[in-house]
């Protein structure tokens, strides 16, 4: 038996006034699955991932998660855009780890993490905090709890951002570039806590250039070029026999 | 390189003086003490005796003019009237001040709105208000009842009345001063505040959004509290201001701090001395009113004062605060 497909992208095409930087992008992630979508600068991987975040709107073709058409109910053969509290939602059940962290500045670490579920989900107090704490020291963080996020070091402030998002409990996590920004020391503690959610069988999307971390967490990888994927398969199989002439030139050169 | 940061520490240990500049066994240490002799700044000390000699001959002729009559000043400082004045003064500008920034609040978002109309308005209304002057808008709110005599509650364009009131009647000089000062106000407030807001940065909209938050709950609890720290102080600013420009309703015959010593000085005719005894209390409200600025902008400024502060206790009511 096949695990089902959790996120499906059909054709999704996405443009910036006359700038098309999605033009058809297909993909299918199932549960459990671990995704790595690597390729070069600008060929539109953070505007595919915003775009299943609804953080950007699609202009064609269709994104779903969990067998939930995103940002839009469709009625015959006509689309209606969802509400903006529709569309909360469905965000709420997608997380997402930026390449700056985005902490909120103005909460220590443990408020960043108990926020979301306290605002957006209505959780008790105390519910949140003892959530939030657990999911803190899981990601090596148990004595920080009430660090600004200035006081932090980029790795400790991602880890944050990986525990504020989880403490949604998503469907899926999306990570762009999560060790993009980070000094070389402090990648290692990102990618530990990334790889510990893989084994723990979180579906989860990231776009990283490490080739390394790919080959060794992802279930499959995917290679976008100019907003299509190009090639996809198991990492292995990609990184050392890609098949696509413009897959072999991108590896020749970061490997 | 390595071979000194490994000598280094023994170093130190060994003397009693940090001084790394030390130099070898046997040979005492250089002396680099400074016996200063400063130069001088002669035409500083000039400009300064010019200045003392100019404020002491103000002084001694303020003292000594009879005109200024200090005795009668002293008399009306504390005067039953013209603390009524001070009290309403201030009254009017906590009340202009607070309808001020919640105005102005409602402005800055509608102005940050992707819908034309909505930002539109907001702009047009900020050009309105700045663009006219206080007392022209003062004048205008007190005569309105020439403009609309009747005030009506009810559906537009001639549709059913649920309530009328005589605008004279409802339009009294102290409504009339309040929306003037607060209207006026709000249209300084709602660009301060659009500041702040677009001092947030994108990233922190975008990771709410993210969390599922909404729009309405991003700008609360994400953007509206950051924004905190770009808004406060010119916030304090304007208050202090508005404290100023209240003297403004005199012409509207409401007895504040200055009317109230107008009012006095019309009947006994010393009207040096009570426009002496209004700017002694504006001077003291001001200076009040400063102090407490400067303490409320270091409670603002969270990577500042606050947060060195011990950690637990505080932080739970602060959060409590912005969490629901
Ligand atoms: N908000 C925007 N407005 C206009 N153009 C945009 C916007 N965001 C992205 N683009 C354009 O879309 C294209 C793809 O950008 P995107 O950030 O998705 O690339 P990327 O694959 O993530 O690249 P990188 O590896 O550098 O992060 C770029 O040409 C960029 O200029
Ligand atoms: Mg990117």
């Amino acid at each position: 038996m096949t695990p089902e497909v959790l996120v499906r992208a059909e054709q999704v095409h996405k443009s910036y006034q006359r700038n098309e930087v999605l033009k058809g992008v297909d993909l299918e992630v199932r549960r459990g699955e671990v995704m790595c979508l690597i390729g070069p600068s600008g060929s539109g991987k953070s505007t595919f991932l915003r775009c299943i975040n609804l953080l950007e709107q699609i202009q064609h073709g269709r994104l779903w998660v969990d067998g939930e058409l995103l940002g839009y109910r469709q009625r015959g053969d006509t689309l209606h855009e969802l509400s903006e509290k529709e569309q909360s939602r469905q965000r709420a059940d997608i997380g997402m780890v930026f390449q700056d962290f985005n902490l909120f500045s103005h909460y220590t670490a443990l408020e960043n993490v108990i926020a979301a579920p306290m605002i957006v989900r209505g959780e008790s107090r105390a519910a949140a905090v003892e959530r939030a704490t657990a999911l803190l020291e899981r990601v090596g963080l148990g004595d920080k709890l009430h660090a600004y996020p200035r006081r932090l070091s980029g790795g400790q402030q991602q880890r944050v951002a990986i525990a504020r998002a989880l403490a949604m409990r998503p469907k899926v996590m999306l990570f762009d570039e999560p060790t993009s920004a980070l000094d070389p020391e402090l990648v290692g503690e990102v990618l530990d806590v990334i790889g510990d959610l893989a084994d723990e069988g979180l579906t989860m999307i990231i776009v990283t250039h490490e080739i390394g971390f790919a080959r060794r967490v992802a279930d499959s990888l995917a290679f976008m070029d100019a907003g299509v994927v190009v090639e996809s398969g198991r990492p292995a199989d990609v990184i050392d026999a890609p098949q696509h002439p413009r897959t072999q030139a991108f590896l020749s050169k970061v490997l | 390189m390595a071979h000194r940061t490994r000598q280094l520490p023994e170093h130190t240990e060994e003397s009693d003086a940090p001084d790394p500049s030390r130099a070898a066994d046997g040979e005492a240490p250089p002396d680099l003490r400074i016996r200063l002799v400063p130069k001088r700044h002669t035409g500083r000390a000039f400009a300064a005796a010019l200045v003392g000699l100019a404020l002491a001959a103000a002084a001694w002729s303020v003292v000594t003019n009879p005109r200024f009559q200090w005795d009668v000043v002293g008399q009306w400082l504390t005067a039953r009237t013209i603390m009524e004045g001070l009290l309403l003064t201030l009254w009017l500008t906590a009340l202009s001040m607070a309808a001020g920034v919640a105005i102005g609040i409602v402005l800055a978002v509608m102005s940050s709105s992707k819908n034309r109309l909505l930002s539109g308005a907001a702009a047009a209304y900020v050009w309105f208000f700045r663009g006219t002057p206080l007392l022209v808008q003062l004048l205008f709110w007190f005569n309105m009842s020439a403009v609309y005599p009747r005030i009506v509650v009810g559906l537009p364009f001639g549709g059913p009345e649920l309530a009328a009131f005589n605008a004279n009647h409802v339009i009294t000089p102290m409504t009339a001063a309040f929306l003037g000062l607060a209207l006026h106000e709000s249209a300084y407030m709602a660009e301060i505040v659009r500041a702040g807001i677009l001092s947030v940065p994108q990233g922190q909209i975008r990771a709410a959004s993210a969390l599922g938050m909404t729009r309405l709950q991003t700008m609360r609890k994400i953007v509206l509290p950051q924004a905190m720290r770009v808004i406060v102080p010119p916030t304090g600013n304007q208050t202090i201001s508005m404290l100023k420009t209240t003297s403004l309703v005199s012409v509207l015959a409401i007895p504040d701090l200055l009317y109230s010593a107008q009012i006095v000085y019309s009947r006994n005719f010393q009207t040096i001395p009570l426009l002496i005894v209004a700017t002694v209390l504006y001077l003291v409200t001001v200076s009040v009113l400063t102090l407490v600025q400067s303490w409320i902008e270091r409670k603002f400024s969270p990577d500042g004062a606050r947060e060195r502060r011990p950690r637990t206790g505080a932080r739970t009511t602060a959060l409590d605060r912005r969490l629901p």
